[in-house]
């Protein structure tokens, strides 16, 4: 069961985050990065990180392009826009204070 | 990105997917590269099918694209059925054209204000009284001082114009020789200050121009005459032309666009109202008076101070009256003001075609309606066959909205693809409408411009339609049970029931549109043949006008060398020809009695006019070549009802102000200058008129020719030869035939039954395709009922009765509620019917009798195919 999709609604922030540091990831690397950084415990389900990926960039948050490879296969590539950069912050803070709030309850119930 | 994107994508719905496929290929690719299995990699993925839809919907307008492809393949439903969709698109097409057409008349003459400033707190005046038959009217012809009472009165509040009839009258620029006609209006100086008009060339008019009577000889062209006579010559300020006896000079042209206050004239010349001769008369009425009343002023305090102004100025001139008892002087003061909204302009075009165009829009409207009605029950029966199709694609997991969608998008194909053709049909026929409402000589001229208001009615027009015819299908597709419908069994009589009840309102509105149709063409029918009193054939009207004032007896000399022209049976003289509009009427008082409410119409007339007109003489003789006005007078029979009641009339005397006359003769009644109202008492007077004891001498006049040729106006250069031959400064200004002016009084009742004519043959034949599409359907829904009933031994004249009576019963029902509606809505057209009554069994009848003919006429199809239902073959296919 933990191989479903456990990442609770912080997907967006997750692509944006490994997006601002390592830029120009295909949809397989950024799958593979979440996985490895989280040390293995959260998880996109492989088929519905595109869907995610193609919403965010009609937001205009990622921007994609078509690369070659040396194999001669092309793959799509995503980088941060600056309007994506400002949601990561938005993301980021906003994560914060749930974390925060879920802590606080936890301490005083 | 974003919306724009999205929309982009759903033109390019195909490579979008190939292109999302192939970034979750390379996704698979990736994850067999960094070693993991395909099968495990495949199915860790999940359907690809799945994400790329999910994909593509966030990746293009959804809507958009689904309604891309309803567009798609409605076309194509469309173009399967060629004859069906043909049929409904021309009969839609002509009847959105019909409305459109409609709209673009009605818009330009009642609805679009003019190009002026300040149009929407613009009002005419007029009196409200009620003409000799009782019926109330109005008037908006003032006196020039009256209006300036008035103007006075209400200074700070509103600002009174004056504006007179526009009317066609000679002009010269050079020499008399090249004498032409131009379109006249006087109008106040400051007009064009308070409209906030800018010349396009010299100066406007200003209140400068109002002040002294005959001290302001300017003139003012028109834009579109500027345009049209001098190629916008910018040299023509500074011209003079003259007209009659006055040398006015052109200081300016008017701004672009404007062409006067009177909605479908156009005005050439605009001349100070001051300068028009009878502005020092206070009893000669020949102008409007426009209000602009001012920002927050209220309406009815200035119309009140408008209305005791006017009526002191009435009673101080009626003081001068003689002899008028004390009740026909409170008949004569009494007529309430009243301020109209003007902001279309203000025209007698307006007031008589007002009630015609509404009555014509009001059959355009059922037209349009019985056509819905055809195509809502046309795509009924085809969705009855789509049934399966519709239950297919629900239970496949089509929702209901998009179901709902792909119905409507199929009707707005038919709209758009009508409204195109309409468009077209109302480009043509709102102009072709428009040239049939002129009378001989005033060509009415409107603009019809195709601009944004009539793009904006066709297009909310197309979407009404769409929805009139395709929501009901919609509504039953989108509502089916799958269930049933899979199993071929869906409830027909429901559906059966929807396309009776539009049977139904399509033969009401049928017989709305046949009753209103009959209304108009016997009242044209009626119109036409009402006795004139006189013979209108072969006589020509020639309206001559003198370089100066010449004595009587030259006119007589001029009657007589064309008395003389070959093809010339008689001439006489006429101040003008009857029915042409002129008009000049007063009170007359008989054997010195008080004079009675009820004005006695005048007319000049030589001896023998009469006889040229070949109006009968009742009692007396005519006029004699020595008497003069006034003096001897014939009157008609009505003046004979109306004055003398009872005694003989010869030799009575009768008095109209000071001026005394005594009947020598009674001719037939003849209208006078209308045949749409009764005919009033007439006084036809001699030519010749003594003022102090001297014969005047005459500038103008109408001589009245009876021709031998069945078509006079081929003689019409050989008279106007022969004037200039006698005499050189003698011009005739205006050849018309008398017959073309009778003609002329009935153009709006001919339009009227022309249009109504179409209509009805419109409504009668798409009401029949209607029924016939519905009664086949029923019949090929009920072929096994029908084979069942056959080989069970029912006979063929009982199948038949099965099949027609419950259409006619319908058939029956809708026209019964059309006679119910027509009775109802008669009395709004009462004022376009002459001697016709919307009771009449006649008129009721024919509809009636009409509609049931067409009814049979359309069964009968369905008929024959049901008796030749073969049982052993209909029940073996099931």
């Amino acid at each position: 069961m933990s191989k479903t999709d456990s990442l609770q609604g912080s997907l967006d922030l997750l692509v944006l985050k490994i997006l601002s540091r390592r830029p120009g990831l295909h949809g397989y690397a950024i799958m593979t990065a979440i996985k490895d950084r989280s040390g293995d415990v959260l998880r996109a389900e492989e088929g519905s990180l595109y869907p995610a990926l193609h919403r965010m960039e009609e937001a205009g948050w990622i921007r994609a392009r078509w690369i070659t490879k040396e194999n001669g296969r092309r793959s799509r590539i995503y980088d941060l826009t600056a309007a994506g950069t400002k949601q990561l912050d938005a993301e980021e803070s906003r994560w914060q204070e749930v974390i925060s709030a879920v802590d606080r309850v936890l301490r005083t119930v | 990105m974003s919306i724009w994107s999205r929309i982009t994508n759903a033109f390019r719905s195909e490579p979008l997917s190939r292109e999302i496929d192939e970034e979750l290929q390379s996704h698979i690719e990736e994850a067999v590269r960094q070693g993991r299995d395909p099968a495990e990699a495949s199915r860790a993925f999940g359907s690809p099918l799945h994400q790329r839809e999910a994909s593509r919907d966030i990746r293009l307008a959804a809507w958009l694209d689904s309604l891309r492809s309803d567009a798609v393949f409605g076309w194509r439903q469309l173009m399967k059925r060629k004859a069906t969709s043909a049929a409904a698109v021309l009969s839609l097409a002509l009847a959105i054209g019909a409305c459109t057409s409609a709209f673009r008349l009605i818009d330009a003459v009642l609805l679009r204000p003019l190009p002026v400033a300040h149009a929407d707190r613009l009002y005419v005046l007029e009196r409200l009284g009620t003409d000799p038959a009782g019926k109330p009217g109005s008037s908006d012809a003032w006196a020039y001082p009256s209006f300036q009472l008035m103007r006075a009165a209400v200074q700070g509040q509103a600002e009174l114009i004056a504006v007179s009839y526009a009317e066609q009258g000679d002009l010269t620029y050079r020499t008399d020789q090249e004498m032409e006609k131009a379109e006249f209006q006087f109008v106040s100086g400051r007009m064009f200050d308070d409209f906030g008009l800018r010349p396009a060339l010299g100066r406007l008019f200003t209140q400068n121009d109002d002040l002294k009577p005959g001290a302001h000889p300017y003139a003012l062209l028109s834009y579109d005459y500027w345009a049209r006579r001098f190629v916008r010559d910018p040299h023509v300020v500074g011209r003079t032309m003259r007209i009659g006896d006055t040398l006015y000079q052109i200081v300016g042209v008017g701004p672009e666009g404007f062409t006067g206050t009177e909605t479908g004239t156009v005005i050439d010349i605009f001349l100070p109202a001051i300068m028009h001769p009878a502005a020092i008369h206070d009893d000669w009425t020949w102008m409007r008076t426009l209000a602009i009343l001012r920002p927050g002023v209220a309406m009815e305090p200035v119309r009140a101070r408008l209305d005791v102004t006017s009526r002191a100025f009435e009673a101080q001139r009626a003081k001068g009256f003689k002899g008028m008892t004390e009740e026909s002087i409170r008949e004569f003061l009494n007529h309430p003001l009243a301020m109209e909204p003007a902001a279309s302009g203000a025209s007698g075009l307006q007031q008589e075609y007002r009630d015609s165009l509404i009555a014509m829009g009001v059959l355009v409207m059922l037209v349009l309606l019985i056509a819905c009605a055809n195509v809502a029950n046309l795509l009924t029966a085809q969705a009855a066959s789509r049934a399966r199709e519709m239950a297919m694609r629900v239970s496949i997991g089509a929702g209901r909205r998009r179901l709902m969608q792909l119905v409507l998008v199929e009707s707005a194909w038919l709209a758009l693809v009508s409204a195109a053709l309409g468009g077209l049909f109302a480009w043509w026929s709102a102009p072709f409408v428009v040239s049939r409402i002129n009378p001989p000589d005033n060509p009415v001229r409107l603009f019809l411009p195709a601009d944004w208001r009539v793009f904006a009615f066709g297009t909310a027009l197309t979407a009404v339609v769409t929805l009139l015819f395709g929501l009901a299908p919609a509504l039953r597709a989108s509502s089916v049970n799958p269930a049933s419908a899979l199993k071929g069994g869906s409830d027909p009589h429901a559906r059966r029931r929807l396309m009776h009840t539009l049977i139904a309102v399509q033969a009401a509105f049928c017989f709305l549109v046949l009753f209103m149709a009959g209304l108009f063409g016997a009242t044209f029918d009626r119109m036409s043949h009402q006795p004139t009193g006189f013979s209108a054939d072969r006589v020509l009207a020639l309206e001559t006008v003198a370089h100066r004032n010449e004595a009587p007896v030259v006119w007589d000399q001029m009657a007589g060398h064309l008395r003389a022209v070959p093809g010339v049976e008689s001439v006489a003289l006429a101040g003008w020809p009857l029915l042409a509009g002129g008009s000049w009427n007063g009170f007359v008082s008989v054997n010195g009695a008080p004079p009675g409410p009820v004005m006695a119409y005048f007319l000049h007339v030589s001896p023998g006019w009469i006889e040229t007109m070949k109006m009968p003489v009742l009692e007396g003789r005519d006029l004699r070549p020595n008497e003069t006005f006034p003096g001897a007078a014939l009157v008609n029979a009505t003046f004979v009802k109306q004055f003398v009641r009872g005694e003989s009339p010869i030799g009575k005397l009768f008095a109209k102000g000071s001026q005394g006359f005594q009947v020598v003769g009674v001719v037939a009644d003849a209208p006078y200058e209308s045949m749409h109202e009764p005919i009033p008492p007439v006084v036809y007077v001699p030519m010749q008129t003594v003022v102090g004891g001297a014969l005047q001498p005459m500038r103008g006049a109408t001589f009245m020719v009876r021709t031998a040729s069945a078509n006079p106006l081929a003689m019409a250069s050989t008279l106007r030869r022969q004037v200039a031959q006698l005499r050189s400064d003698f011009r005739i200004s205006k050849i018309r035939s008398q017959a073309e002016l009778v003609r002329a009084q009935t153009v709006r009742e001919r339009l009227l039954a022309m249009l109504g004519l179409f209509f009805a043959g419109v409504a009668l034949l798409l009401a029949g395709i209607g029924l016939y599409g519905v009664l086949d359907y029923s019949v090929v829904q009920r072929r096994r009922e029908i084979g069942i009933r056959m080989a069970i031994g029912a006979r063929a004249t009982h199948i038949a009765r099965g099949v027609i009576a419950n259409a006619l019963l319908v058939v029956a029902a809708g026209a019964a509620a059309g006679l119910a509606l027509g009775m109802a809505s008669a009395r709004s057209i009462a004022s376009l019917l002459y001697q016709v009554k919307p009771t009449d069994l006649a008129m009721l009848a024919l509809p009636t009798v009409l509609i049931l003919a067409a009814a049979l006429v359309a069964a009968l199809p369905a008929v024959i195919r049901a008796v030749r239902i073969d049982p052993a073959a209909t029940l073996r296919s099931e």
